[in-house]
This record gives C-alpha cells, structure tokens and sequence, in this order.
C-alpha cells in the first residue's frame, strides 16, 4: 500500500499537493508551537485561530476573490487584532487573561460565523468552499495556496533560526533579558506575530476550529523526548509535519472526512503515545519505577525485621519462621514470595526446619541501609 | 528631600556612588509600593535591603534595573543612568521567578549572561563555554555543566542564576533574595562569593530575609517598608528602633492579624520580637 501511495505521491498532482501545504504547516505550527507552549501562551493560539475568522469573511467579502494569499492576509489581520485586544483588556481592565482569551474568542468567532451565514446567502457562485475555513479541507488546496503558505512561513522560520539565542532567552528568563539590554517588549510582540503567522497558515487545511491543537500538541508530545530546546523544537515539528501529513492523506482518500478533525485525531494518538512512552518522562516508566521502588522497600522492611529477629539470638543464623517474619513486616500475605524472591538475590537463606534466616550478604544490605537514613 | 535631585548627576560620578535614588515612587494602580525613596550606596561595599513582606524590597530592585515604571523619581548608577552603564550591572532575580523545567542545561543558561555581550544574532562559541565553566566553578557547580537545569535543588539553581551574572563581570550586582531557602552549602558559597567581588571592588546589593544574619554579611543595609525608613551603616542604623519602624511602624492602619504576620515575617521572628519588643 505504501509503494502505492509513493508511487501516486509523484505522479497525483493534487496529492503531492496536499501533503507538502500538510507537511509545511504543519511543520510551521510545530516549530512555532514549541515557543508557545514554553511561554505558556498555548490558549492564546486558540483565541487567535477562532479570531481569525471575520478576517477571513471580510476579506472574502471586499475583494469577493478567494485568493488564498488575499484570505490569510484577511486572516492574519484579524487574528492579530483578536491577539492586541486580548493584552489590551488585560492590561487596562480587571479582567483576567483566562477570561479575556475566551470573550475575545468567542466575540471574534460569532462575528466570524455572522458574516460566513451572510455570505453563504449571497447570490454569488464564487463563496463555495469558503466554510471550508472552519474544520479544514485540504482535498480543496492548489499549489497557489501551498505557495501562499510557503511565502508566509519562510520568513517566519528564517526569523526563528537567526534569533534563536534571543527566543530562548526571552522564553525563559524575559526580566533577565530586559537588563541585559534586549528589547523584550519587541521581540515578544515578534514572537506572538510569528505565532499567529503559524496559525493562519494552517487554516485552510485544519479549520479554525482545530488549528490550536496543532500549535498545542507537537509541542507537547515533543516536550516529553527531550530536554534540549533545540531537539524538542525540531521533533516538534517533525511531529506536525507528520500529522500534517497522514491526516491529509486520511482525509483525501476517505469521502466525507474534514482535514482538520483527522489530522487532530493523528496528532493526538502521536502525544498520548509520547505521554506514555517517553524515556524518563513517559507515565508508564514512571508505574514501572513507582512499582519496583515499593516492592524494593517493601522487601528491604523484611530484611530489615529479620535483622531484628535475629538480634534476639546468640547464633546468627537461627532461623524464624515465615509467618513470624511476616507478622512483623505488615502481614503474612506474600511473605513466602517474599522471601524466596530475597533467598534469588542471595540475601537470605532456609535451614532444613524450613525457618529463614540471613545470610552475611544480607546483614551487610541491612547496615547498608541503616547508613543510608542515618545522616 | 526633593532638593537633592536636582543638579546632583556630575557630583554624583564623583561622590563614588554606585547608586543613587532620587524620591523614586512606584505605585500600582493608584496604591503605592515604593514612596518618595532616597538612596545612596557608596561603591565596594555590601548592603542588605531588609523590610516586611510587601514592603517593596524586590520593586525597588527593579524599578532601579527599570524592570518597573517608576511614578516619579530618578536612579542613578555610577552617576549616569542605567541605560547608559546596562553592561556594568549585573541581575540575579529570584529563583522562584522562572520555569525550571525549561528544556535547557545548565551551561545554556550561564552562558545567556554573555548575551548582551554578544549582541544581536550572534551565538555563544567555544570562549564564552569556557568562561561559563570557570564560573560555575566559582560557585562550586562545574560538575554540573551538562545537567537539565530541573534536575537541580534550589540551592543549585540558585547557584547557576550567581554563575550567569558573574558572567557578565558587571561592578554592580543587585541579587533578589539570594538565600531564600537555600542549604548550608549554598548559603556557604554565597557568602564567600559576596565577600571575593568586595575584595574586587564590586558593589552588591542583596534583598534578603534573615535580620540574624544582617550584621555577619553585610556592611551597610537599607530598611525599607514602602518608604525608606533607615539606609547606612549596619552598626548604625540596624537599631530596634529603626526595626520597629520597619516591621512594626504600621500598627496605627493594621488589625491585629496584619500586625501578627508582620512579627513574624522574618525568619528569625524569635529575637525580631525581642528587638523590636512587641
């Protein structure tokens, strides 16, 4: 199946299509995700992506022309606005951020279905497909969208790559910066400009419903591999891209799937997976080491008791019975398997009668042990 | 006071003064945090900003680094204003005051104290790696050069913050609460690196928490509670009286519970509560 798919990548032109403007946003959402998602600016991608809707609607409606680049410059402007709007009311009012974000996104985003009804209506032929921009379709992209994406995010990524020192610093320390002379202010403003280029690239093909995700989600899933900026920046967008990709292609061969809900679905299963799996970082890893630390201690306290047992005895290998051990170390449930788990790791031993006791390796663990809390 | 602002700027490059502050006030909305401030702090010395919680201490930090819009007033450093002598002063912000599960190392982040050295575009190369070790060697991290930053203990983080602002080899260091919750061994190596940039004629001023420790570390110390109630030499002006002031002078607007947690704002409460007898 996948010869056939390369073989139709190079010969299906609006397959070839699809995946590169996939491959391209998706690759620009996951890059610029990684900075939004470190400067804890994740649900300002959300707010921007539904705000960018009556831009999109003007912009259809003055120009009546569906040029992508004319739409996601309509797009831009609006979603910037929606962004200005959002420090504004945060700065000069009482309102919070959470509840600027979500007046802003939902005022831009009514305004924005307002206007879509109204066109939808209007007696033109040229508005088909336009409501496409709410979950994305990308069987509808021409290589003019996909170069109109590509004008957008060449800039973007060249700006990246060239200030990536001051992005980092302003990321993790911007008071920091500021006394070092950087014009935080600036270069903040750059970087949420970046953010909602991102975003509007992405619009046409994941829908301004979804697009968050793909600046949430790389990121996130990225987050977990890696302790590096730049390493995670770039699986970030490795993973867009890759979602970006077989959400494109999902939808494209199967009738009646919007892009952007499959390319969500996609990008979802790549961070449940990250948030599982990663080394160091991954939940499972984390029950694995949670689990062994408990049986560990929980085997150290028999060991412990048997050390207390045998104290009370001249000869250093008089043995106690099982059910004696185990009445001491918290039940006498698992105390066999305990013990004969112990006797695997050579620490204790069973004498004919069938009593345990330990072995030299095993009081040596004890004082070990008894070290280890003491300070 | 407010005379003193006036034509004071040449007199002050040469009065030796590593910074002044002339009737600084900074206000958020209309309630003022800091208020009508005069400072002066004499170059190679050491001094403690001291003052209950919200007394402004970590405002003034800023509003003389410019971090904060001041509603009034004028900060000099050097004589000339702080734009005009950035690379001299060195920040140590509070620990507290970034996310240390940043996915940077430690040596990334020493290394950020040559970024305005740098200037724009340029990255750090194989010299400023080798100046960000020897710094961490100074304060006793260079073993962990390549470590995440969050594998780090508080104490250690507050280290790596030291280690980037002696990268900048400033002659002025303002350091926010530096020995907030840090082990002995920090607070060890914190001491010895105030008194080595003393000995190099670097001035340091440090917002700390801990009157018991005031004398033992410091030269001159600034008490403050909004207004500026004392600033001189610690055996001068570090008095139960001038304490009261600080720590106790609200008692005319505060309930009782306010007055309790400003008692026990400090962490040596004990002898604050003797000293200022309350």
């Amino acid at each position: 199946m996948s010869g056939e798919f390369l073989r139709l990548l190079v010969t299906d032109y609006t397959l070839r299509t699809v995946t590169l403007g996939a491959a391209l946003l998706g690759l620009t959402s996951g890059t610029l995700g990684a900075f939004a998602v470190l400067r804890r600016q994740a649900l300002l991608g959300d707010a921007v992506a539904h705000a960018t809707l009556p831009g999109i609607a003007l912009a259809f409606l003055l120009t009546l022309s569906k040029a992508p680049l004319i739409l996601l410059l309509g797009a831009a402007v609006s979603g910037w606005l929606g962004t200005l709007l959002v420090l504004a009311v945060v700065r000069n009012t009482r309102i919070r951020e959470d509840a600027a974000l979500g007046l802003i996104l939902s005022v831009f985003f009514g305004l924005g279905l307002v206007l879509l009804t109204r066109i939808q209506k209007m007696p033109l032929a040229s508005q088909a497909g336009l409501d496409s921009f709410l979950f994305g379709q990308a069987a509808t992209l021409m290589v003019g969208d996909v170069q109109a994406m590509a004008l957008l995010a060449a800039p973007v990524l060249l700006l990246l790559v060239l200030l990536w020192k001051e992005w980092k610093l302003i990321s993790f320390d911007p008071e920091y910066g500021a006394t070092l002379g950087y014009r935080v202010r600036l270069l903040d403003t750059v970087m949420t400009s970046m953010i909602v280029v991102a975003i509007v690239i992405g619009l046409q093909t994941v829908g301004v419903v979804l697009m968050s995700a793909m600046i949430v989600a790389p990121a996130a899933a990225a987050r977990q591999w890696t302790d590096r900026l730049s390493v995670m920046v770039g699986l970030s967008a490795f993973f867009g891209a890759l979602a970006g990709v077989c959400g494109a292609i999902l939808s494209s061969s199967t009738s009646q799937l919007p892009t952007g809900p499959s390319i969500v679905v996609i990008i979802s299963l790549i961070v449940a997976f990250s948030l599982a799996f990663a080394p160091n970082r991954g939940l499972v890893w984390d029950w694995v080491r949670q689990a062994r630390n408990r049986s560990r201690l929980r085997l150290d306290t028999v060991l412990g008791n048997m050390m207390l047992l045998a104290r009370q005895h001249e000869e250093a290998d008089y043995g106690h019975k099982a059910a004696a051990i185990g009445a001491l170390s918290g039940g006498r449930i698992g105390i066999e398997a305990r013990l004969r788990e112990l006797r695997r790791e050579g620490f204790v031993e069973m004498d004919r009668q069938g009593d345990w006791h330990l072995t030299a390796k095993g009081v040596a663990r004890c004082e070990m042990i008894v070290k280890k809390w003491e300070p | 006071m407010g005379k003193m602002a006036n034509g004071t700027a040449s007199e002050a490059a040469q009065s030796g003064m590593a910074v002044e502050v002339f009737d600084l006030t900074v206000a958020y909305r209309d309630k003022p945090v800091l208020w009508d401030i005069d400072l002066a702090v004499p170059q190679g010395l050491l001094m403690a900003i001291v003052g209950p919680n919200g007394a402004g201490k970590t405002t003034l930090m800023k509003a003389i680094l410019g971090l904060v819009k001041s509603a009034a007033g004028e900060v000099r450093i050097f004589g000339k204003p702080y734009s005009m002598v950035r690379s001299r002063v060195g920040y140590v912000p509070q620990r507290g005051s970034v996310d240390w599960d940043f996915p940077t190392t430690v040596i990334d982040v020493v290394m950020m104290g040559a970024y305005a050295r740098l200037g724009w575009l340029k990255r750090p190369g194989r010299n400023e790696h080798a100046e960000a070790l020897s710094a961490l060697d100074r304060v006793g991290m260079a073993e962990y050069a390549d470590r995440q930053i969050s594998q780090l203990s508080g104490g250690q983080q507050q280290r790596v913050f030291l280690a980037r602002a002696l990268m900048q080899d400033a002659m002025l260091y303002l350091m926010d609460e530096p020995f907030q919750g840090v082990d002995a061994t920090t607070e060890r190596a914190i001491v010895d690196l105030l008194r080595d940039m003393r000995k190099a004629g670097k001035t340091v001023i440090v917002v700390h928490h801990d009157l018991q420790t005031v004398g033992e570390y410091f030269d001159w110390v600034t008490l403050l509670n909004v207004r500026r109630i004392a600033s001189g030499q610690v055996s001068e002006v570090f008095t139960s009286e001038n304490l009261r002031l600080a720590y106790g002078g609200k008692i005319g607007f505060l309930g009782e519970e306010e007055l309790a947690q400003a008692r026990n704002t400090s962490l040596n409460g004990e002898r604050l509560r003797d000293e200022v007898g309350l």
